[in-house]
């Protein structure tokens, strides 16, 4: 294999690293709080908003229907009003970002809804706000569940950012389409695959020794 | 310790009322116009059946629940108008325990009982102080460091305990803190919390569906029954002298009051017309209590009495027994006159023979 080649493997490589990392991160940033809000916003529940539950409920499910290849497309205006332009690997951060949100919104409501309501109840009793809660009981008791779907989202953006090609993004993806398909260079697409799996393991394998590190349950088996 | 003695807070119930709205529509009512003084400093158990209303009671007296009618002073702050911080206030003047812990299960012992302090603005060096003296007090100093999950279920009560005392405050409610524990359990259980009360002098309000407990540390009981008050009073009086049925009812799981097998399948509540012996039950309370009296029966009245079973007990530091014994039916009123001359209390059970 040429030396010319392995460099763009190793560029695409970074490549996709780059627009997976950033789109957790800012699917995490605008992700988080969405979702803890969905989780106690129910009438009745902490911050009791039922009506504002409503909405973002529908506006997360309409997102989250959308295709991800369409909504690359779909979305082409936006993403050239934040990103300056539609095209390439950081314009790509945005549809990925847009797509993560919703999804990761969603992991963490099922998250803080695992936690005991007895927990909150306690907290009620001492005198804590509900913000109070949120900080000191509802995220620190939901980290592992919320670690693990953290690791599912990742692993999640890293098979969409193979599609991004399509507007311009690079990445691993990309290069397998352009070389593995329209070049007929089989190897090529093999090794991103082989590449791509073993981003997916190690991003597993990560992502539960961290879960299993902030959870301080039962240590063997869940039985309560 | 570095504890003060604090003034324990007294709890009034006003004619209280709690409903819920029901799922289908319409409302259910799990308390009904409860009107009861909880003293100061003293431990007043509530006890009744599942469904009863307990719960609902205690948690009104944190503002978990508000009532839907009357009012609950604490302190005499009338909790049920107190909002935001006024309540918040509130609650930090009264901790609370619960029969499943609630313990976080991503926090040490120590992390757990810092955390009313926290959510209370406590600086840091100061919750850790106050935290390790509170560690020392329910006795974990070895598992200062350890997760909920390492410990034994009196271990977590313990940490529940003291994590509803971080704040020092004025009420100490108990929801079934024991009844998820196993006897012996329960027993250091209580006698933590005896002890809590008779050195911090904080008021002790507990719930429990066990009589036991209720003789066991508290000096005041009120029966609760479908949302309603059935019965109210000093523990000695309530055990020597029950009134209600339900009181009645939960009294007969103690020992010394339940008829023995053999002589439940062959009692009747009539008077058979051959010779038989009356069943009565027979309690001793006050200074009588510990009097020889089935000796004097038999020397005054040259009675001939059998023992079917029988305890003393204690409460506070009041002994009371329980006797049923049977004796020739034809002499049970001059018997029975005799002991209540006596002092002591009879309730005839039936006939046996
Ligand atoms: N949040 C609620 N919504 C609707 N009904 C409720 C609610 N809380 C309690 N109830 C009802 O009120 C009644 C009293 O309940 P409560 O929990 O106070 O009983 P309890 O005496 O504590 O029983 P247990 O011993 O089983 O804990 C029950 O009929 C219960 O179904
Ligand atoms: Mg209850």
């Amino acid at each position: 294999m040429s030396a010319n080649l392995i460099n763009l493997l190793i560029d695409a490589t970074w490549q996709t690293l780059y627009m997976v990392a950033v789109s957790a991160a800012l699917g995490t940033v605008f992700g988080l709080p969405l979702g803890v809000f969905l989780a106690t916003s129910q009438r009745g529940e902490l911050l009791s908003r039922p009506l504002i539950n409503k909405v973002l409920g529908l506006v997360v499910n309409a997102a989250r229907s959308v295709p991800f290849i369409i909504l690359v497309v779909a979305i082409i205006p936006f993403t050239r009003m934040v990103a300056g332009t539609s095209i390439g690997t950081t314009a790509a951060i945005v549809p990925l970002t847009i797509a993560a949100v919703p999804f990761i919104a969603r992991l963490i409501e099922n998250a803080i809804r695992e936690v005991d309501s007895g927990l909150i109840e306690a907290a009620r009793a001492m005198g804590a706000t509900p913000l109070q809660i949120i900080r000191k009981v509802l995220i620190p008791e939901a980290l592992p569940s919320i670690t693990l779907g953290l690791t599912l989202a990742v692993v999640s953006l890293i098979g969409y950012s193979a599609m991004v090609g399509a507007v311009g993004g690079e990445g691993l993806g990309d290069l397998g389409i352009r070389y593995g398909y329209q070049r007929f260079m089989p190897e090529v697409m093999a090794i991103v695959v082989v590449i791509l799996i073993v981003l997916v393991q190690l991003v597993q394998t990560i992502g539960e020794w961290f879960a299993a590190r902030v959870d301080k349950r039962a240590p063997k088996g869940r039985g309560q | 310790m570095s504890d003060r003695k604090i003034q324990g807070a007294s709890i009034v119930f006003q004619s209280v009322g709690k409903a819920f709205a029901k799922p289908g529509g319409g409302m259910v009512s799990a308390v009904d116009d409860v009107s009861l003084t909880v003293d100061a400093g003293a431990i007043t158990g509530i006890i009744g059946r599942s469904g009863a209303g307990k719960s609902t009671m205690l948690r009104m007296v944190n503002g978990l629940e508000r009532p839907t009618s009357g009012k609950i002073l604490v302190g005499g702050q009338d909790v049920g108008a107190a909002q935001g911080t006024a309540l918040r206030a509130i609650r930090r003047d009264v901790g609370m325990v619960f029969q499943h812990f609630n313990l976080l299960a991503s926090r040490t012992v120590a992390g757990n009982i810092a955390l009313p302090l926290e959510v209370a603005g406590v600086p840091g060096a100061r919750i850790k102080a106050r935290v390790a003296d509170l560690i020392h007090r329910v006795g974990l100093d070895a598992q200062a460091d350890r997760y909920p999950a390492e410990l034994s279920g009196g271990q977590k009560q313990r940490v529940g305990i003291a994590r509803a005392l971080a704040t020092e405050p004025k009420v100490l409610l108990s929801d079934e803190a024991t009844s998820a524990l196993d006897p012996e359990t329960t027993q250091t259980v209580l006698e933590l919390l005896k002890d809590i009360n008779r050195e911090l002098g904080l008021t002790i309000l507990l719930i429990t569906h066990e009589m036991a407990v209720v003789r066991d540390i508290a000096s005041h009981v009120a029966v609760i029954e479908g949302g309603r008050i059935v019965e109210a009073g000093k523990t000695y009086d309530v055990f020597t002298a029950p009134q209600h049925p339900t009181t009645r009812s939960f009294l007969s799981g103690l020992t010394g009051v339940t008829l023995p097998a053999f002589i439940k399948g062959k009692i009747s509540d009539t008077r058979p017309a051959r010779p038989c012996d009356e069943v009565i039950h027979v309690t001793f309370a006050g200074k009588h209590a510990t009097d020889p009296m089935l000796a004097l029966l038999t020397r005054d009245l040259g009675l001939q009495v059998n023992i079917l079973s029988g305890a003393i007990e204690e409460i506070g530091d009041q002994p009371f027994g329980n006797l049923l014994i049977s004796l020739d039916a034809d002499r049970a009123a001059e018997a029975r006159a005799y002991l209540e001359r006596h002092g002591l209390l009879t309730q005839g059970l039936g006939y046996v023979g």
